[in-house]
């Protein structure tokens, strides 16, 4: 599998993350070469295989539905690059 | 009194228990310890305090004549990708620079509650994402050791928990936490000539661990011996509510169990981790494994894991497009770093802060994952890719049929020295070629010092479990310990 630039372009775009047109020529080739090596699972026969879900068999619990938690905002503000009267602050997304 | 630092976990807490030192004395000579290793860079943050307030505690109940605590008396390391409350925890990224969680992880308030204090957080690579803490935006960490050849290259103390590695290699901290993805636990204590054990999956809670993909991600503990890690595991692991595949099981006394006397036990030894290119001293000391576990009273029988090769390209898609979702949460919005260009809008703001807050290699496994994650190739790479994980864990399933543990060797080779595999991603990757099936599989698997390489660098032998039988693999360690009596430690140049 070859990757161009655009591909990688559109995969930052989609990962949110800002590449520049250098990144992106250098990323091309590192990134096919990391898909042409997975890609030698094409060789594994799965017909009929489930893909794995848990590796530990393991039966997901129930619980009561009420609140454990709580109570904490300024606790969860505290790291917060930006926050306003108890919340957090982004830039303006509504002309 | 000769110096505590040369004591591991069981030495310290028993004397200790004895009145042989106080915890106040140990808490001050490690805290001296780790100021004066600098050159390693192997702590992040440094938490004298928290040692020191810990060993009051324990120095006050034993006045008082209360039962001792199962850690009281012992500081440890704690691996930076745990959050610790109050103390900055970043997990190696610029992107967390800042962080304070203002709450207590499972694994670490498991270890605080055991009587353990806190020396500090441990460098790692970021995101625990490499082989060699390499990646960590705060600067590689060094291995205290070095090769017998006159010269000073600096070597990896292997990854992604590196900073454990050093740290205990060095005797900074008589243990530290580790997590353990694809062989991070492992690798870093093979290459260091520590011991380390990743535990089975479901074992020690993952809540308030920084996720990197969880179906994987392990907390196990790193320490001088099989027994230090038996002690501190008891400790790490347990169920947690708030972890959904926590494992709702009591914690095994795994040091009250150990046992070197091997009899009636069949150690599988897998032919296909027989690699092209495999080292000659790596052959011989797996040799010398199975010829030490016979001698303990095991019977060796060869088994067939024929999925194995493909084990790493499964991982290398599941791996990162767990990593991918998990590390979506970075955003500039509720705590890190903030990047915020000239008026910018929201989505630039989103791609400015992840672009400027992760490394290289964080970034490298964020796009992989996306990919593979991405609409029409999602069936194609991670079904796939899932698929083959089954037939993974199939594989060991019929081992054990054979038999109850597996002998391999840690790693591919000793550890290389920085900046040797850094250019290659792919050749980085294949350090984890013989950990990465047990930790696909989610198995109890561990790593014993067996001896050293020509250039006088520790040698890794590992031994791989059933589902739960963490029990059987610390012993089947205990073995090789005392059969390779390993007593090696770097010199002190830092």
């Amino acid at each position: 599998m070859s990757v161009d630039t655009n591909t990688v372009k559109k995969i930052a775009s989609l990962a949110r993350l800002a590449i520049t047109e250098e990144d992106a020529s250098r990323l091309a080739p590192e990134l096919g070469n990391i898909l042409h090596w997975i890609e030698q699972l094409e060789q594994v026969d799965t017909t009929g295989i489930e893909p794995m879900t848990a590796v530990i068999p393991n039966h997901l619990r129930l619980r009561d539905d009420v609140v454990t938690d709580g109570g904490i905002r300024d606790a969860l503000m505290q790291n917060a690059p930006q926050g306003e009267h108890g919340f957090f602050t982004v830039p303006k997304v509504i002309e | 009194m000769s110096d505590v630092t040369d004591l591991g976990i069981a030495g310290l807490r028993d004397g200790f228990r004895a009145g042989e030192f106080s915890a106040r004395d140990v808490a001050e000579a490690f805290n001296a310890r780790v100021d004066a290793a600098d050159a390693l860079n192997a702590f992040l943050v440094k938490t004298p305090d928290h040692a020191l307030a810990a060993a009051d505690v324990a120095d006050a109940a034993r006045a008082a004549g209360e039962a001792p605590k199962p850690l009281a008396g012992v500081p440890i390391g704690m691996k930076d990708l745990f959050c610790t409350k109050g103390v900055a925890t970043t997990a190696a990224s610029h992107i967390l620079e800042g962080f304070v969680p203002p709450y207590e992880s499972a694994v670490s308030q498991n270890l605080w509650d055991a009587g353990a204090g806190m020396l500090g957080k441990l460098n790692m690579d970021q995101f625990a994402m490499g082989s060699s803490n390499e990646t960590s935006a705060f600067g590689n960490v060094i291995s205290p050791w070095r090769r017998k050849d006159g010269g000073n290259a600096p070597l990896a103390p292997g990854g992604s928990s590196g900073g454990s590695s050093s740290a205990v290699a060095a005797r900074l901290c008589p243990g530290a936490t580790g997590t353990d993805t694809g062989g991070s636990i492992r690798q870093p204590a093979a290459f260091t000539g520590i011991s380390g054990i990743k535990p089975t999956y479901g074992r020690c809670s993952r809540w308030g661990t920084i996720a990197f993909a969880s179906s994987l991600d392990q907390a196990g503990p790193m320490a001088r011996d099989v027994r230090d890690c038996a002690i501190m595991l008891e400790a790490m692991a347990g169920f947690d509510v708030r972890d959904a595949t926590s494992l709702q099981l009591d914690v095994p006394q795994w040091e009250a169990g150990l046992s070197a006397d091997l009899k009636g036990k069949r150690i599988g030894i897998p032919k296909e981790y027989r690699v092209d290119g495999m080292p000659a001293e790596i052959e011989t000391l797996w040799q010398q494994g199975i010829d030490w576990l016979r001698d303990a009273g095991a019977e060796i029988v060869e088994v067939s894991l024929p999925h194995t090769k493909y084990a790493l390209p499964a991982y290398y898609i599941i791996a990162p497009a767990e990593a991918s979702s998990n590390l979506a949460r970075y955003d500039g919005v509720r705590y890190g770093l903030r990047d915020l260009p000239e008026g910018a809008g929201l989505q630039d703001m989103y791609a400015a802060t992840r672009a400027d807050g992760f490394g290289d290699e964080v970034k490298r496994r964020i796009m992989i994952g996306t990919y593979v994650l991405s609409a029409g190739f999602y069936d194609a790479y991670y079904t796939q890719a899932q698929k083959v994980r089954t037939l993974i864990a199939r594989d060991f399933e019929r081992a054990w049929e054979a038999c109850d543990l597996l002998l391999a060797p840690t790693a591919p080779s000793a550890a290389f020295a920085l900046g040797e595999k850094s250019a290659d991603p792919i050749a980085m990757y294949l350090n984890d070629v013989f950990t990465v099936p047990s930790s696909l599989a989610g198995l109890p698997a561990m790593s014993v010092p067996g001896g050293l390489d020509a250039a006088g660098l520790p040698l890794g032998l590992q031994i791989i479990g059933k589902p739960l039988d963490e029990q059987g693999v610390l012993n089947a360690g205990l073995a090789i310990e005392q059969r390779a009596g390993f007593v090696a430690r770097p010199e002190a140049w830092w």
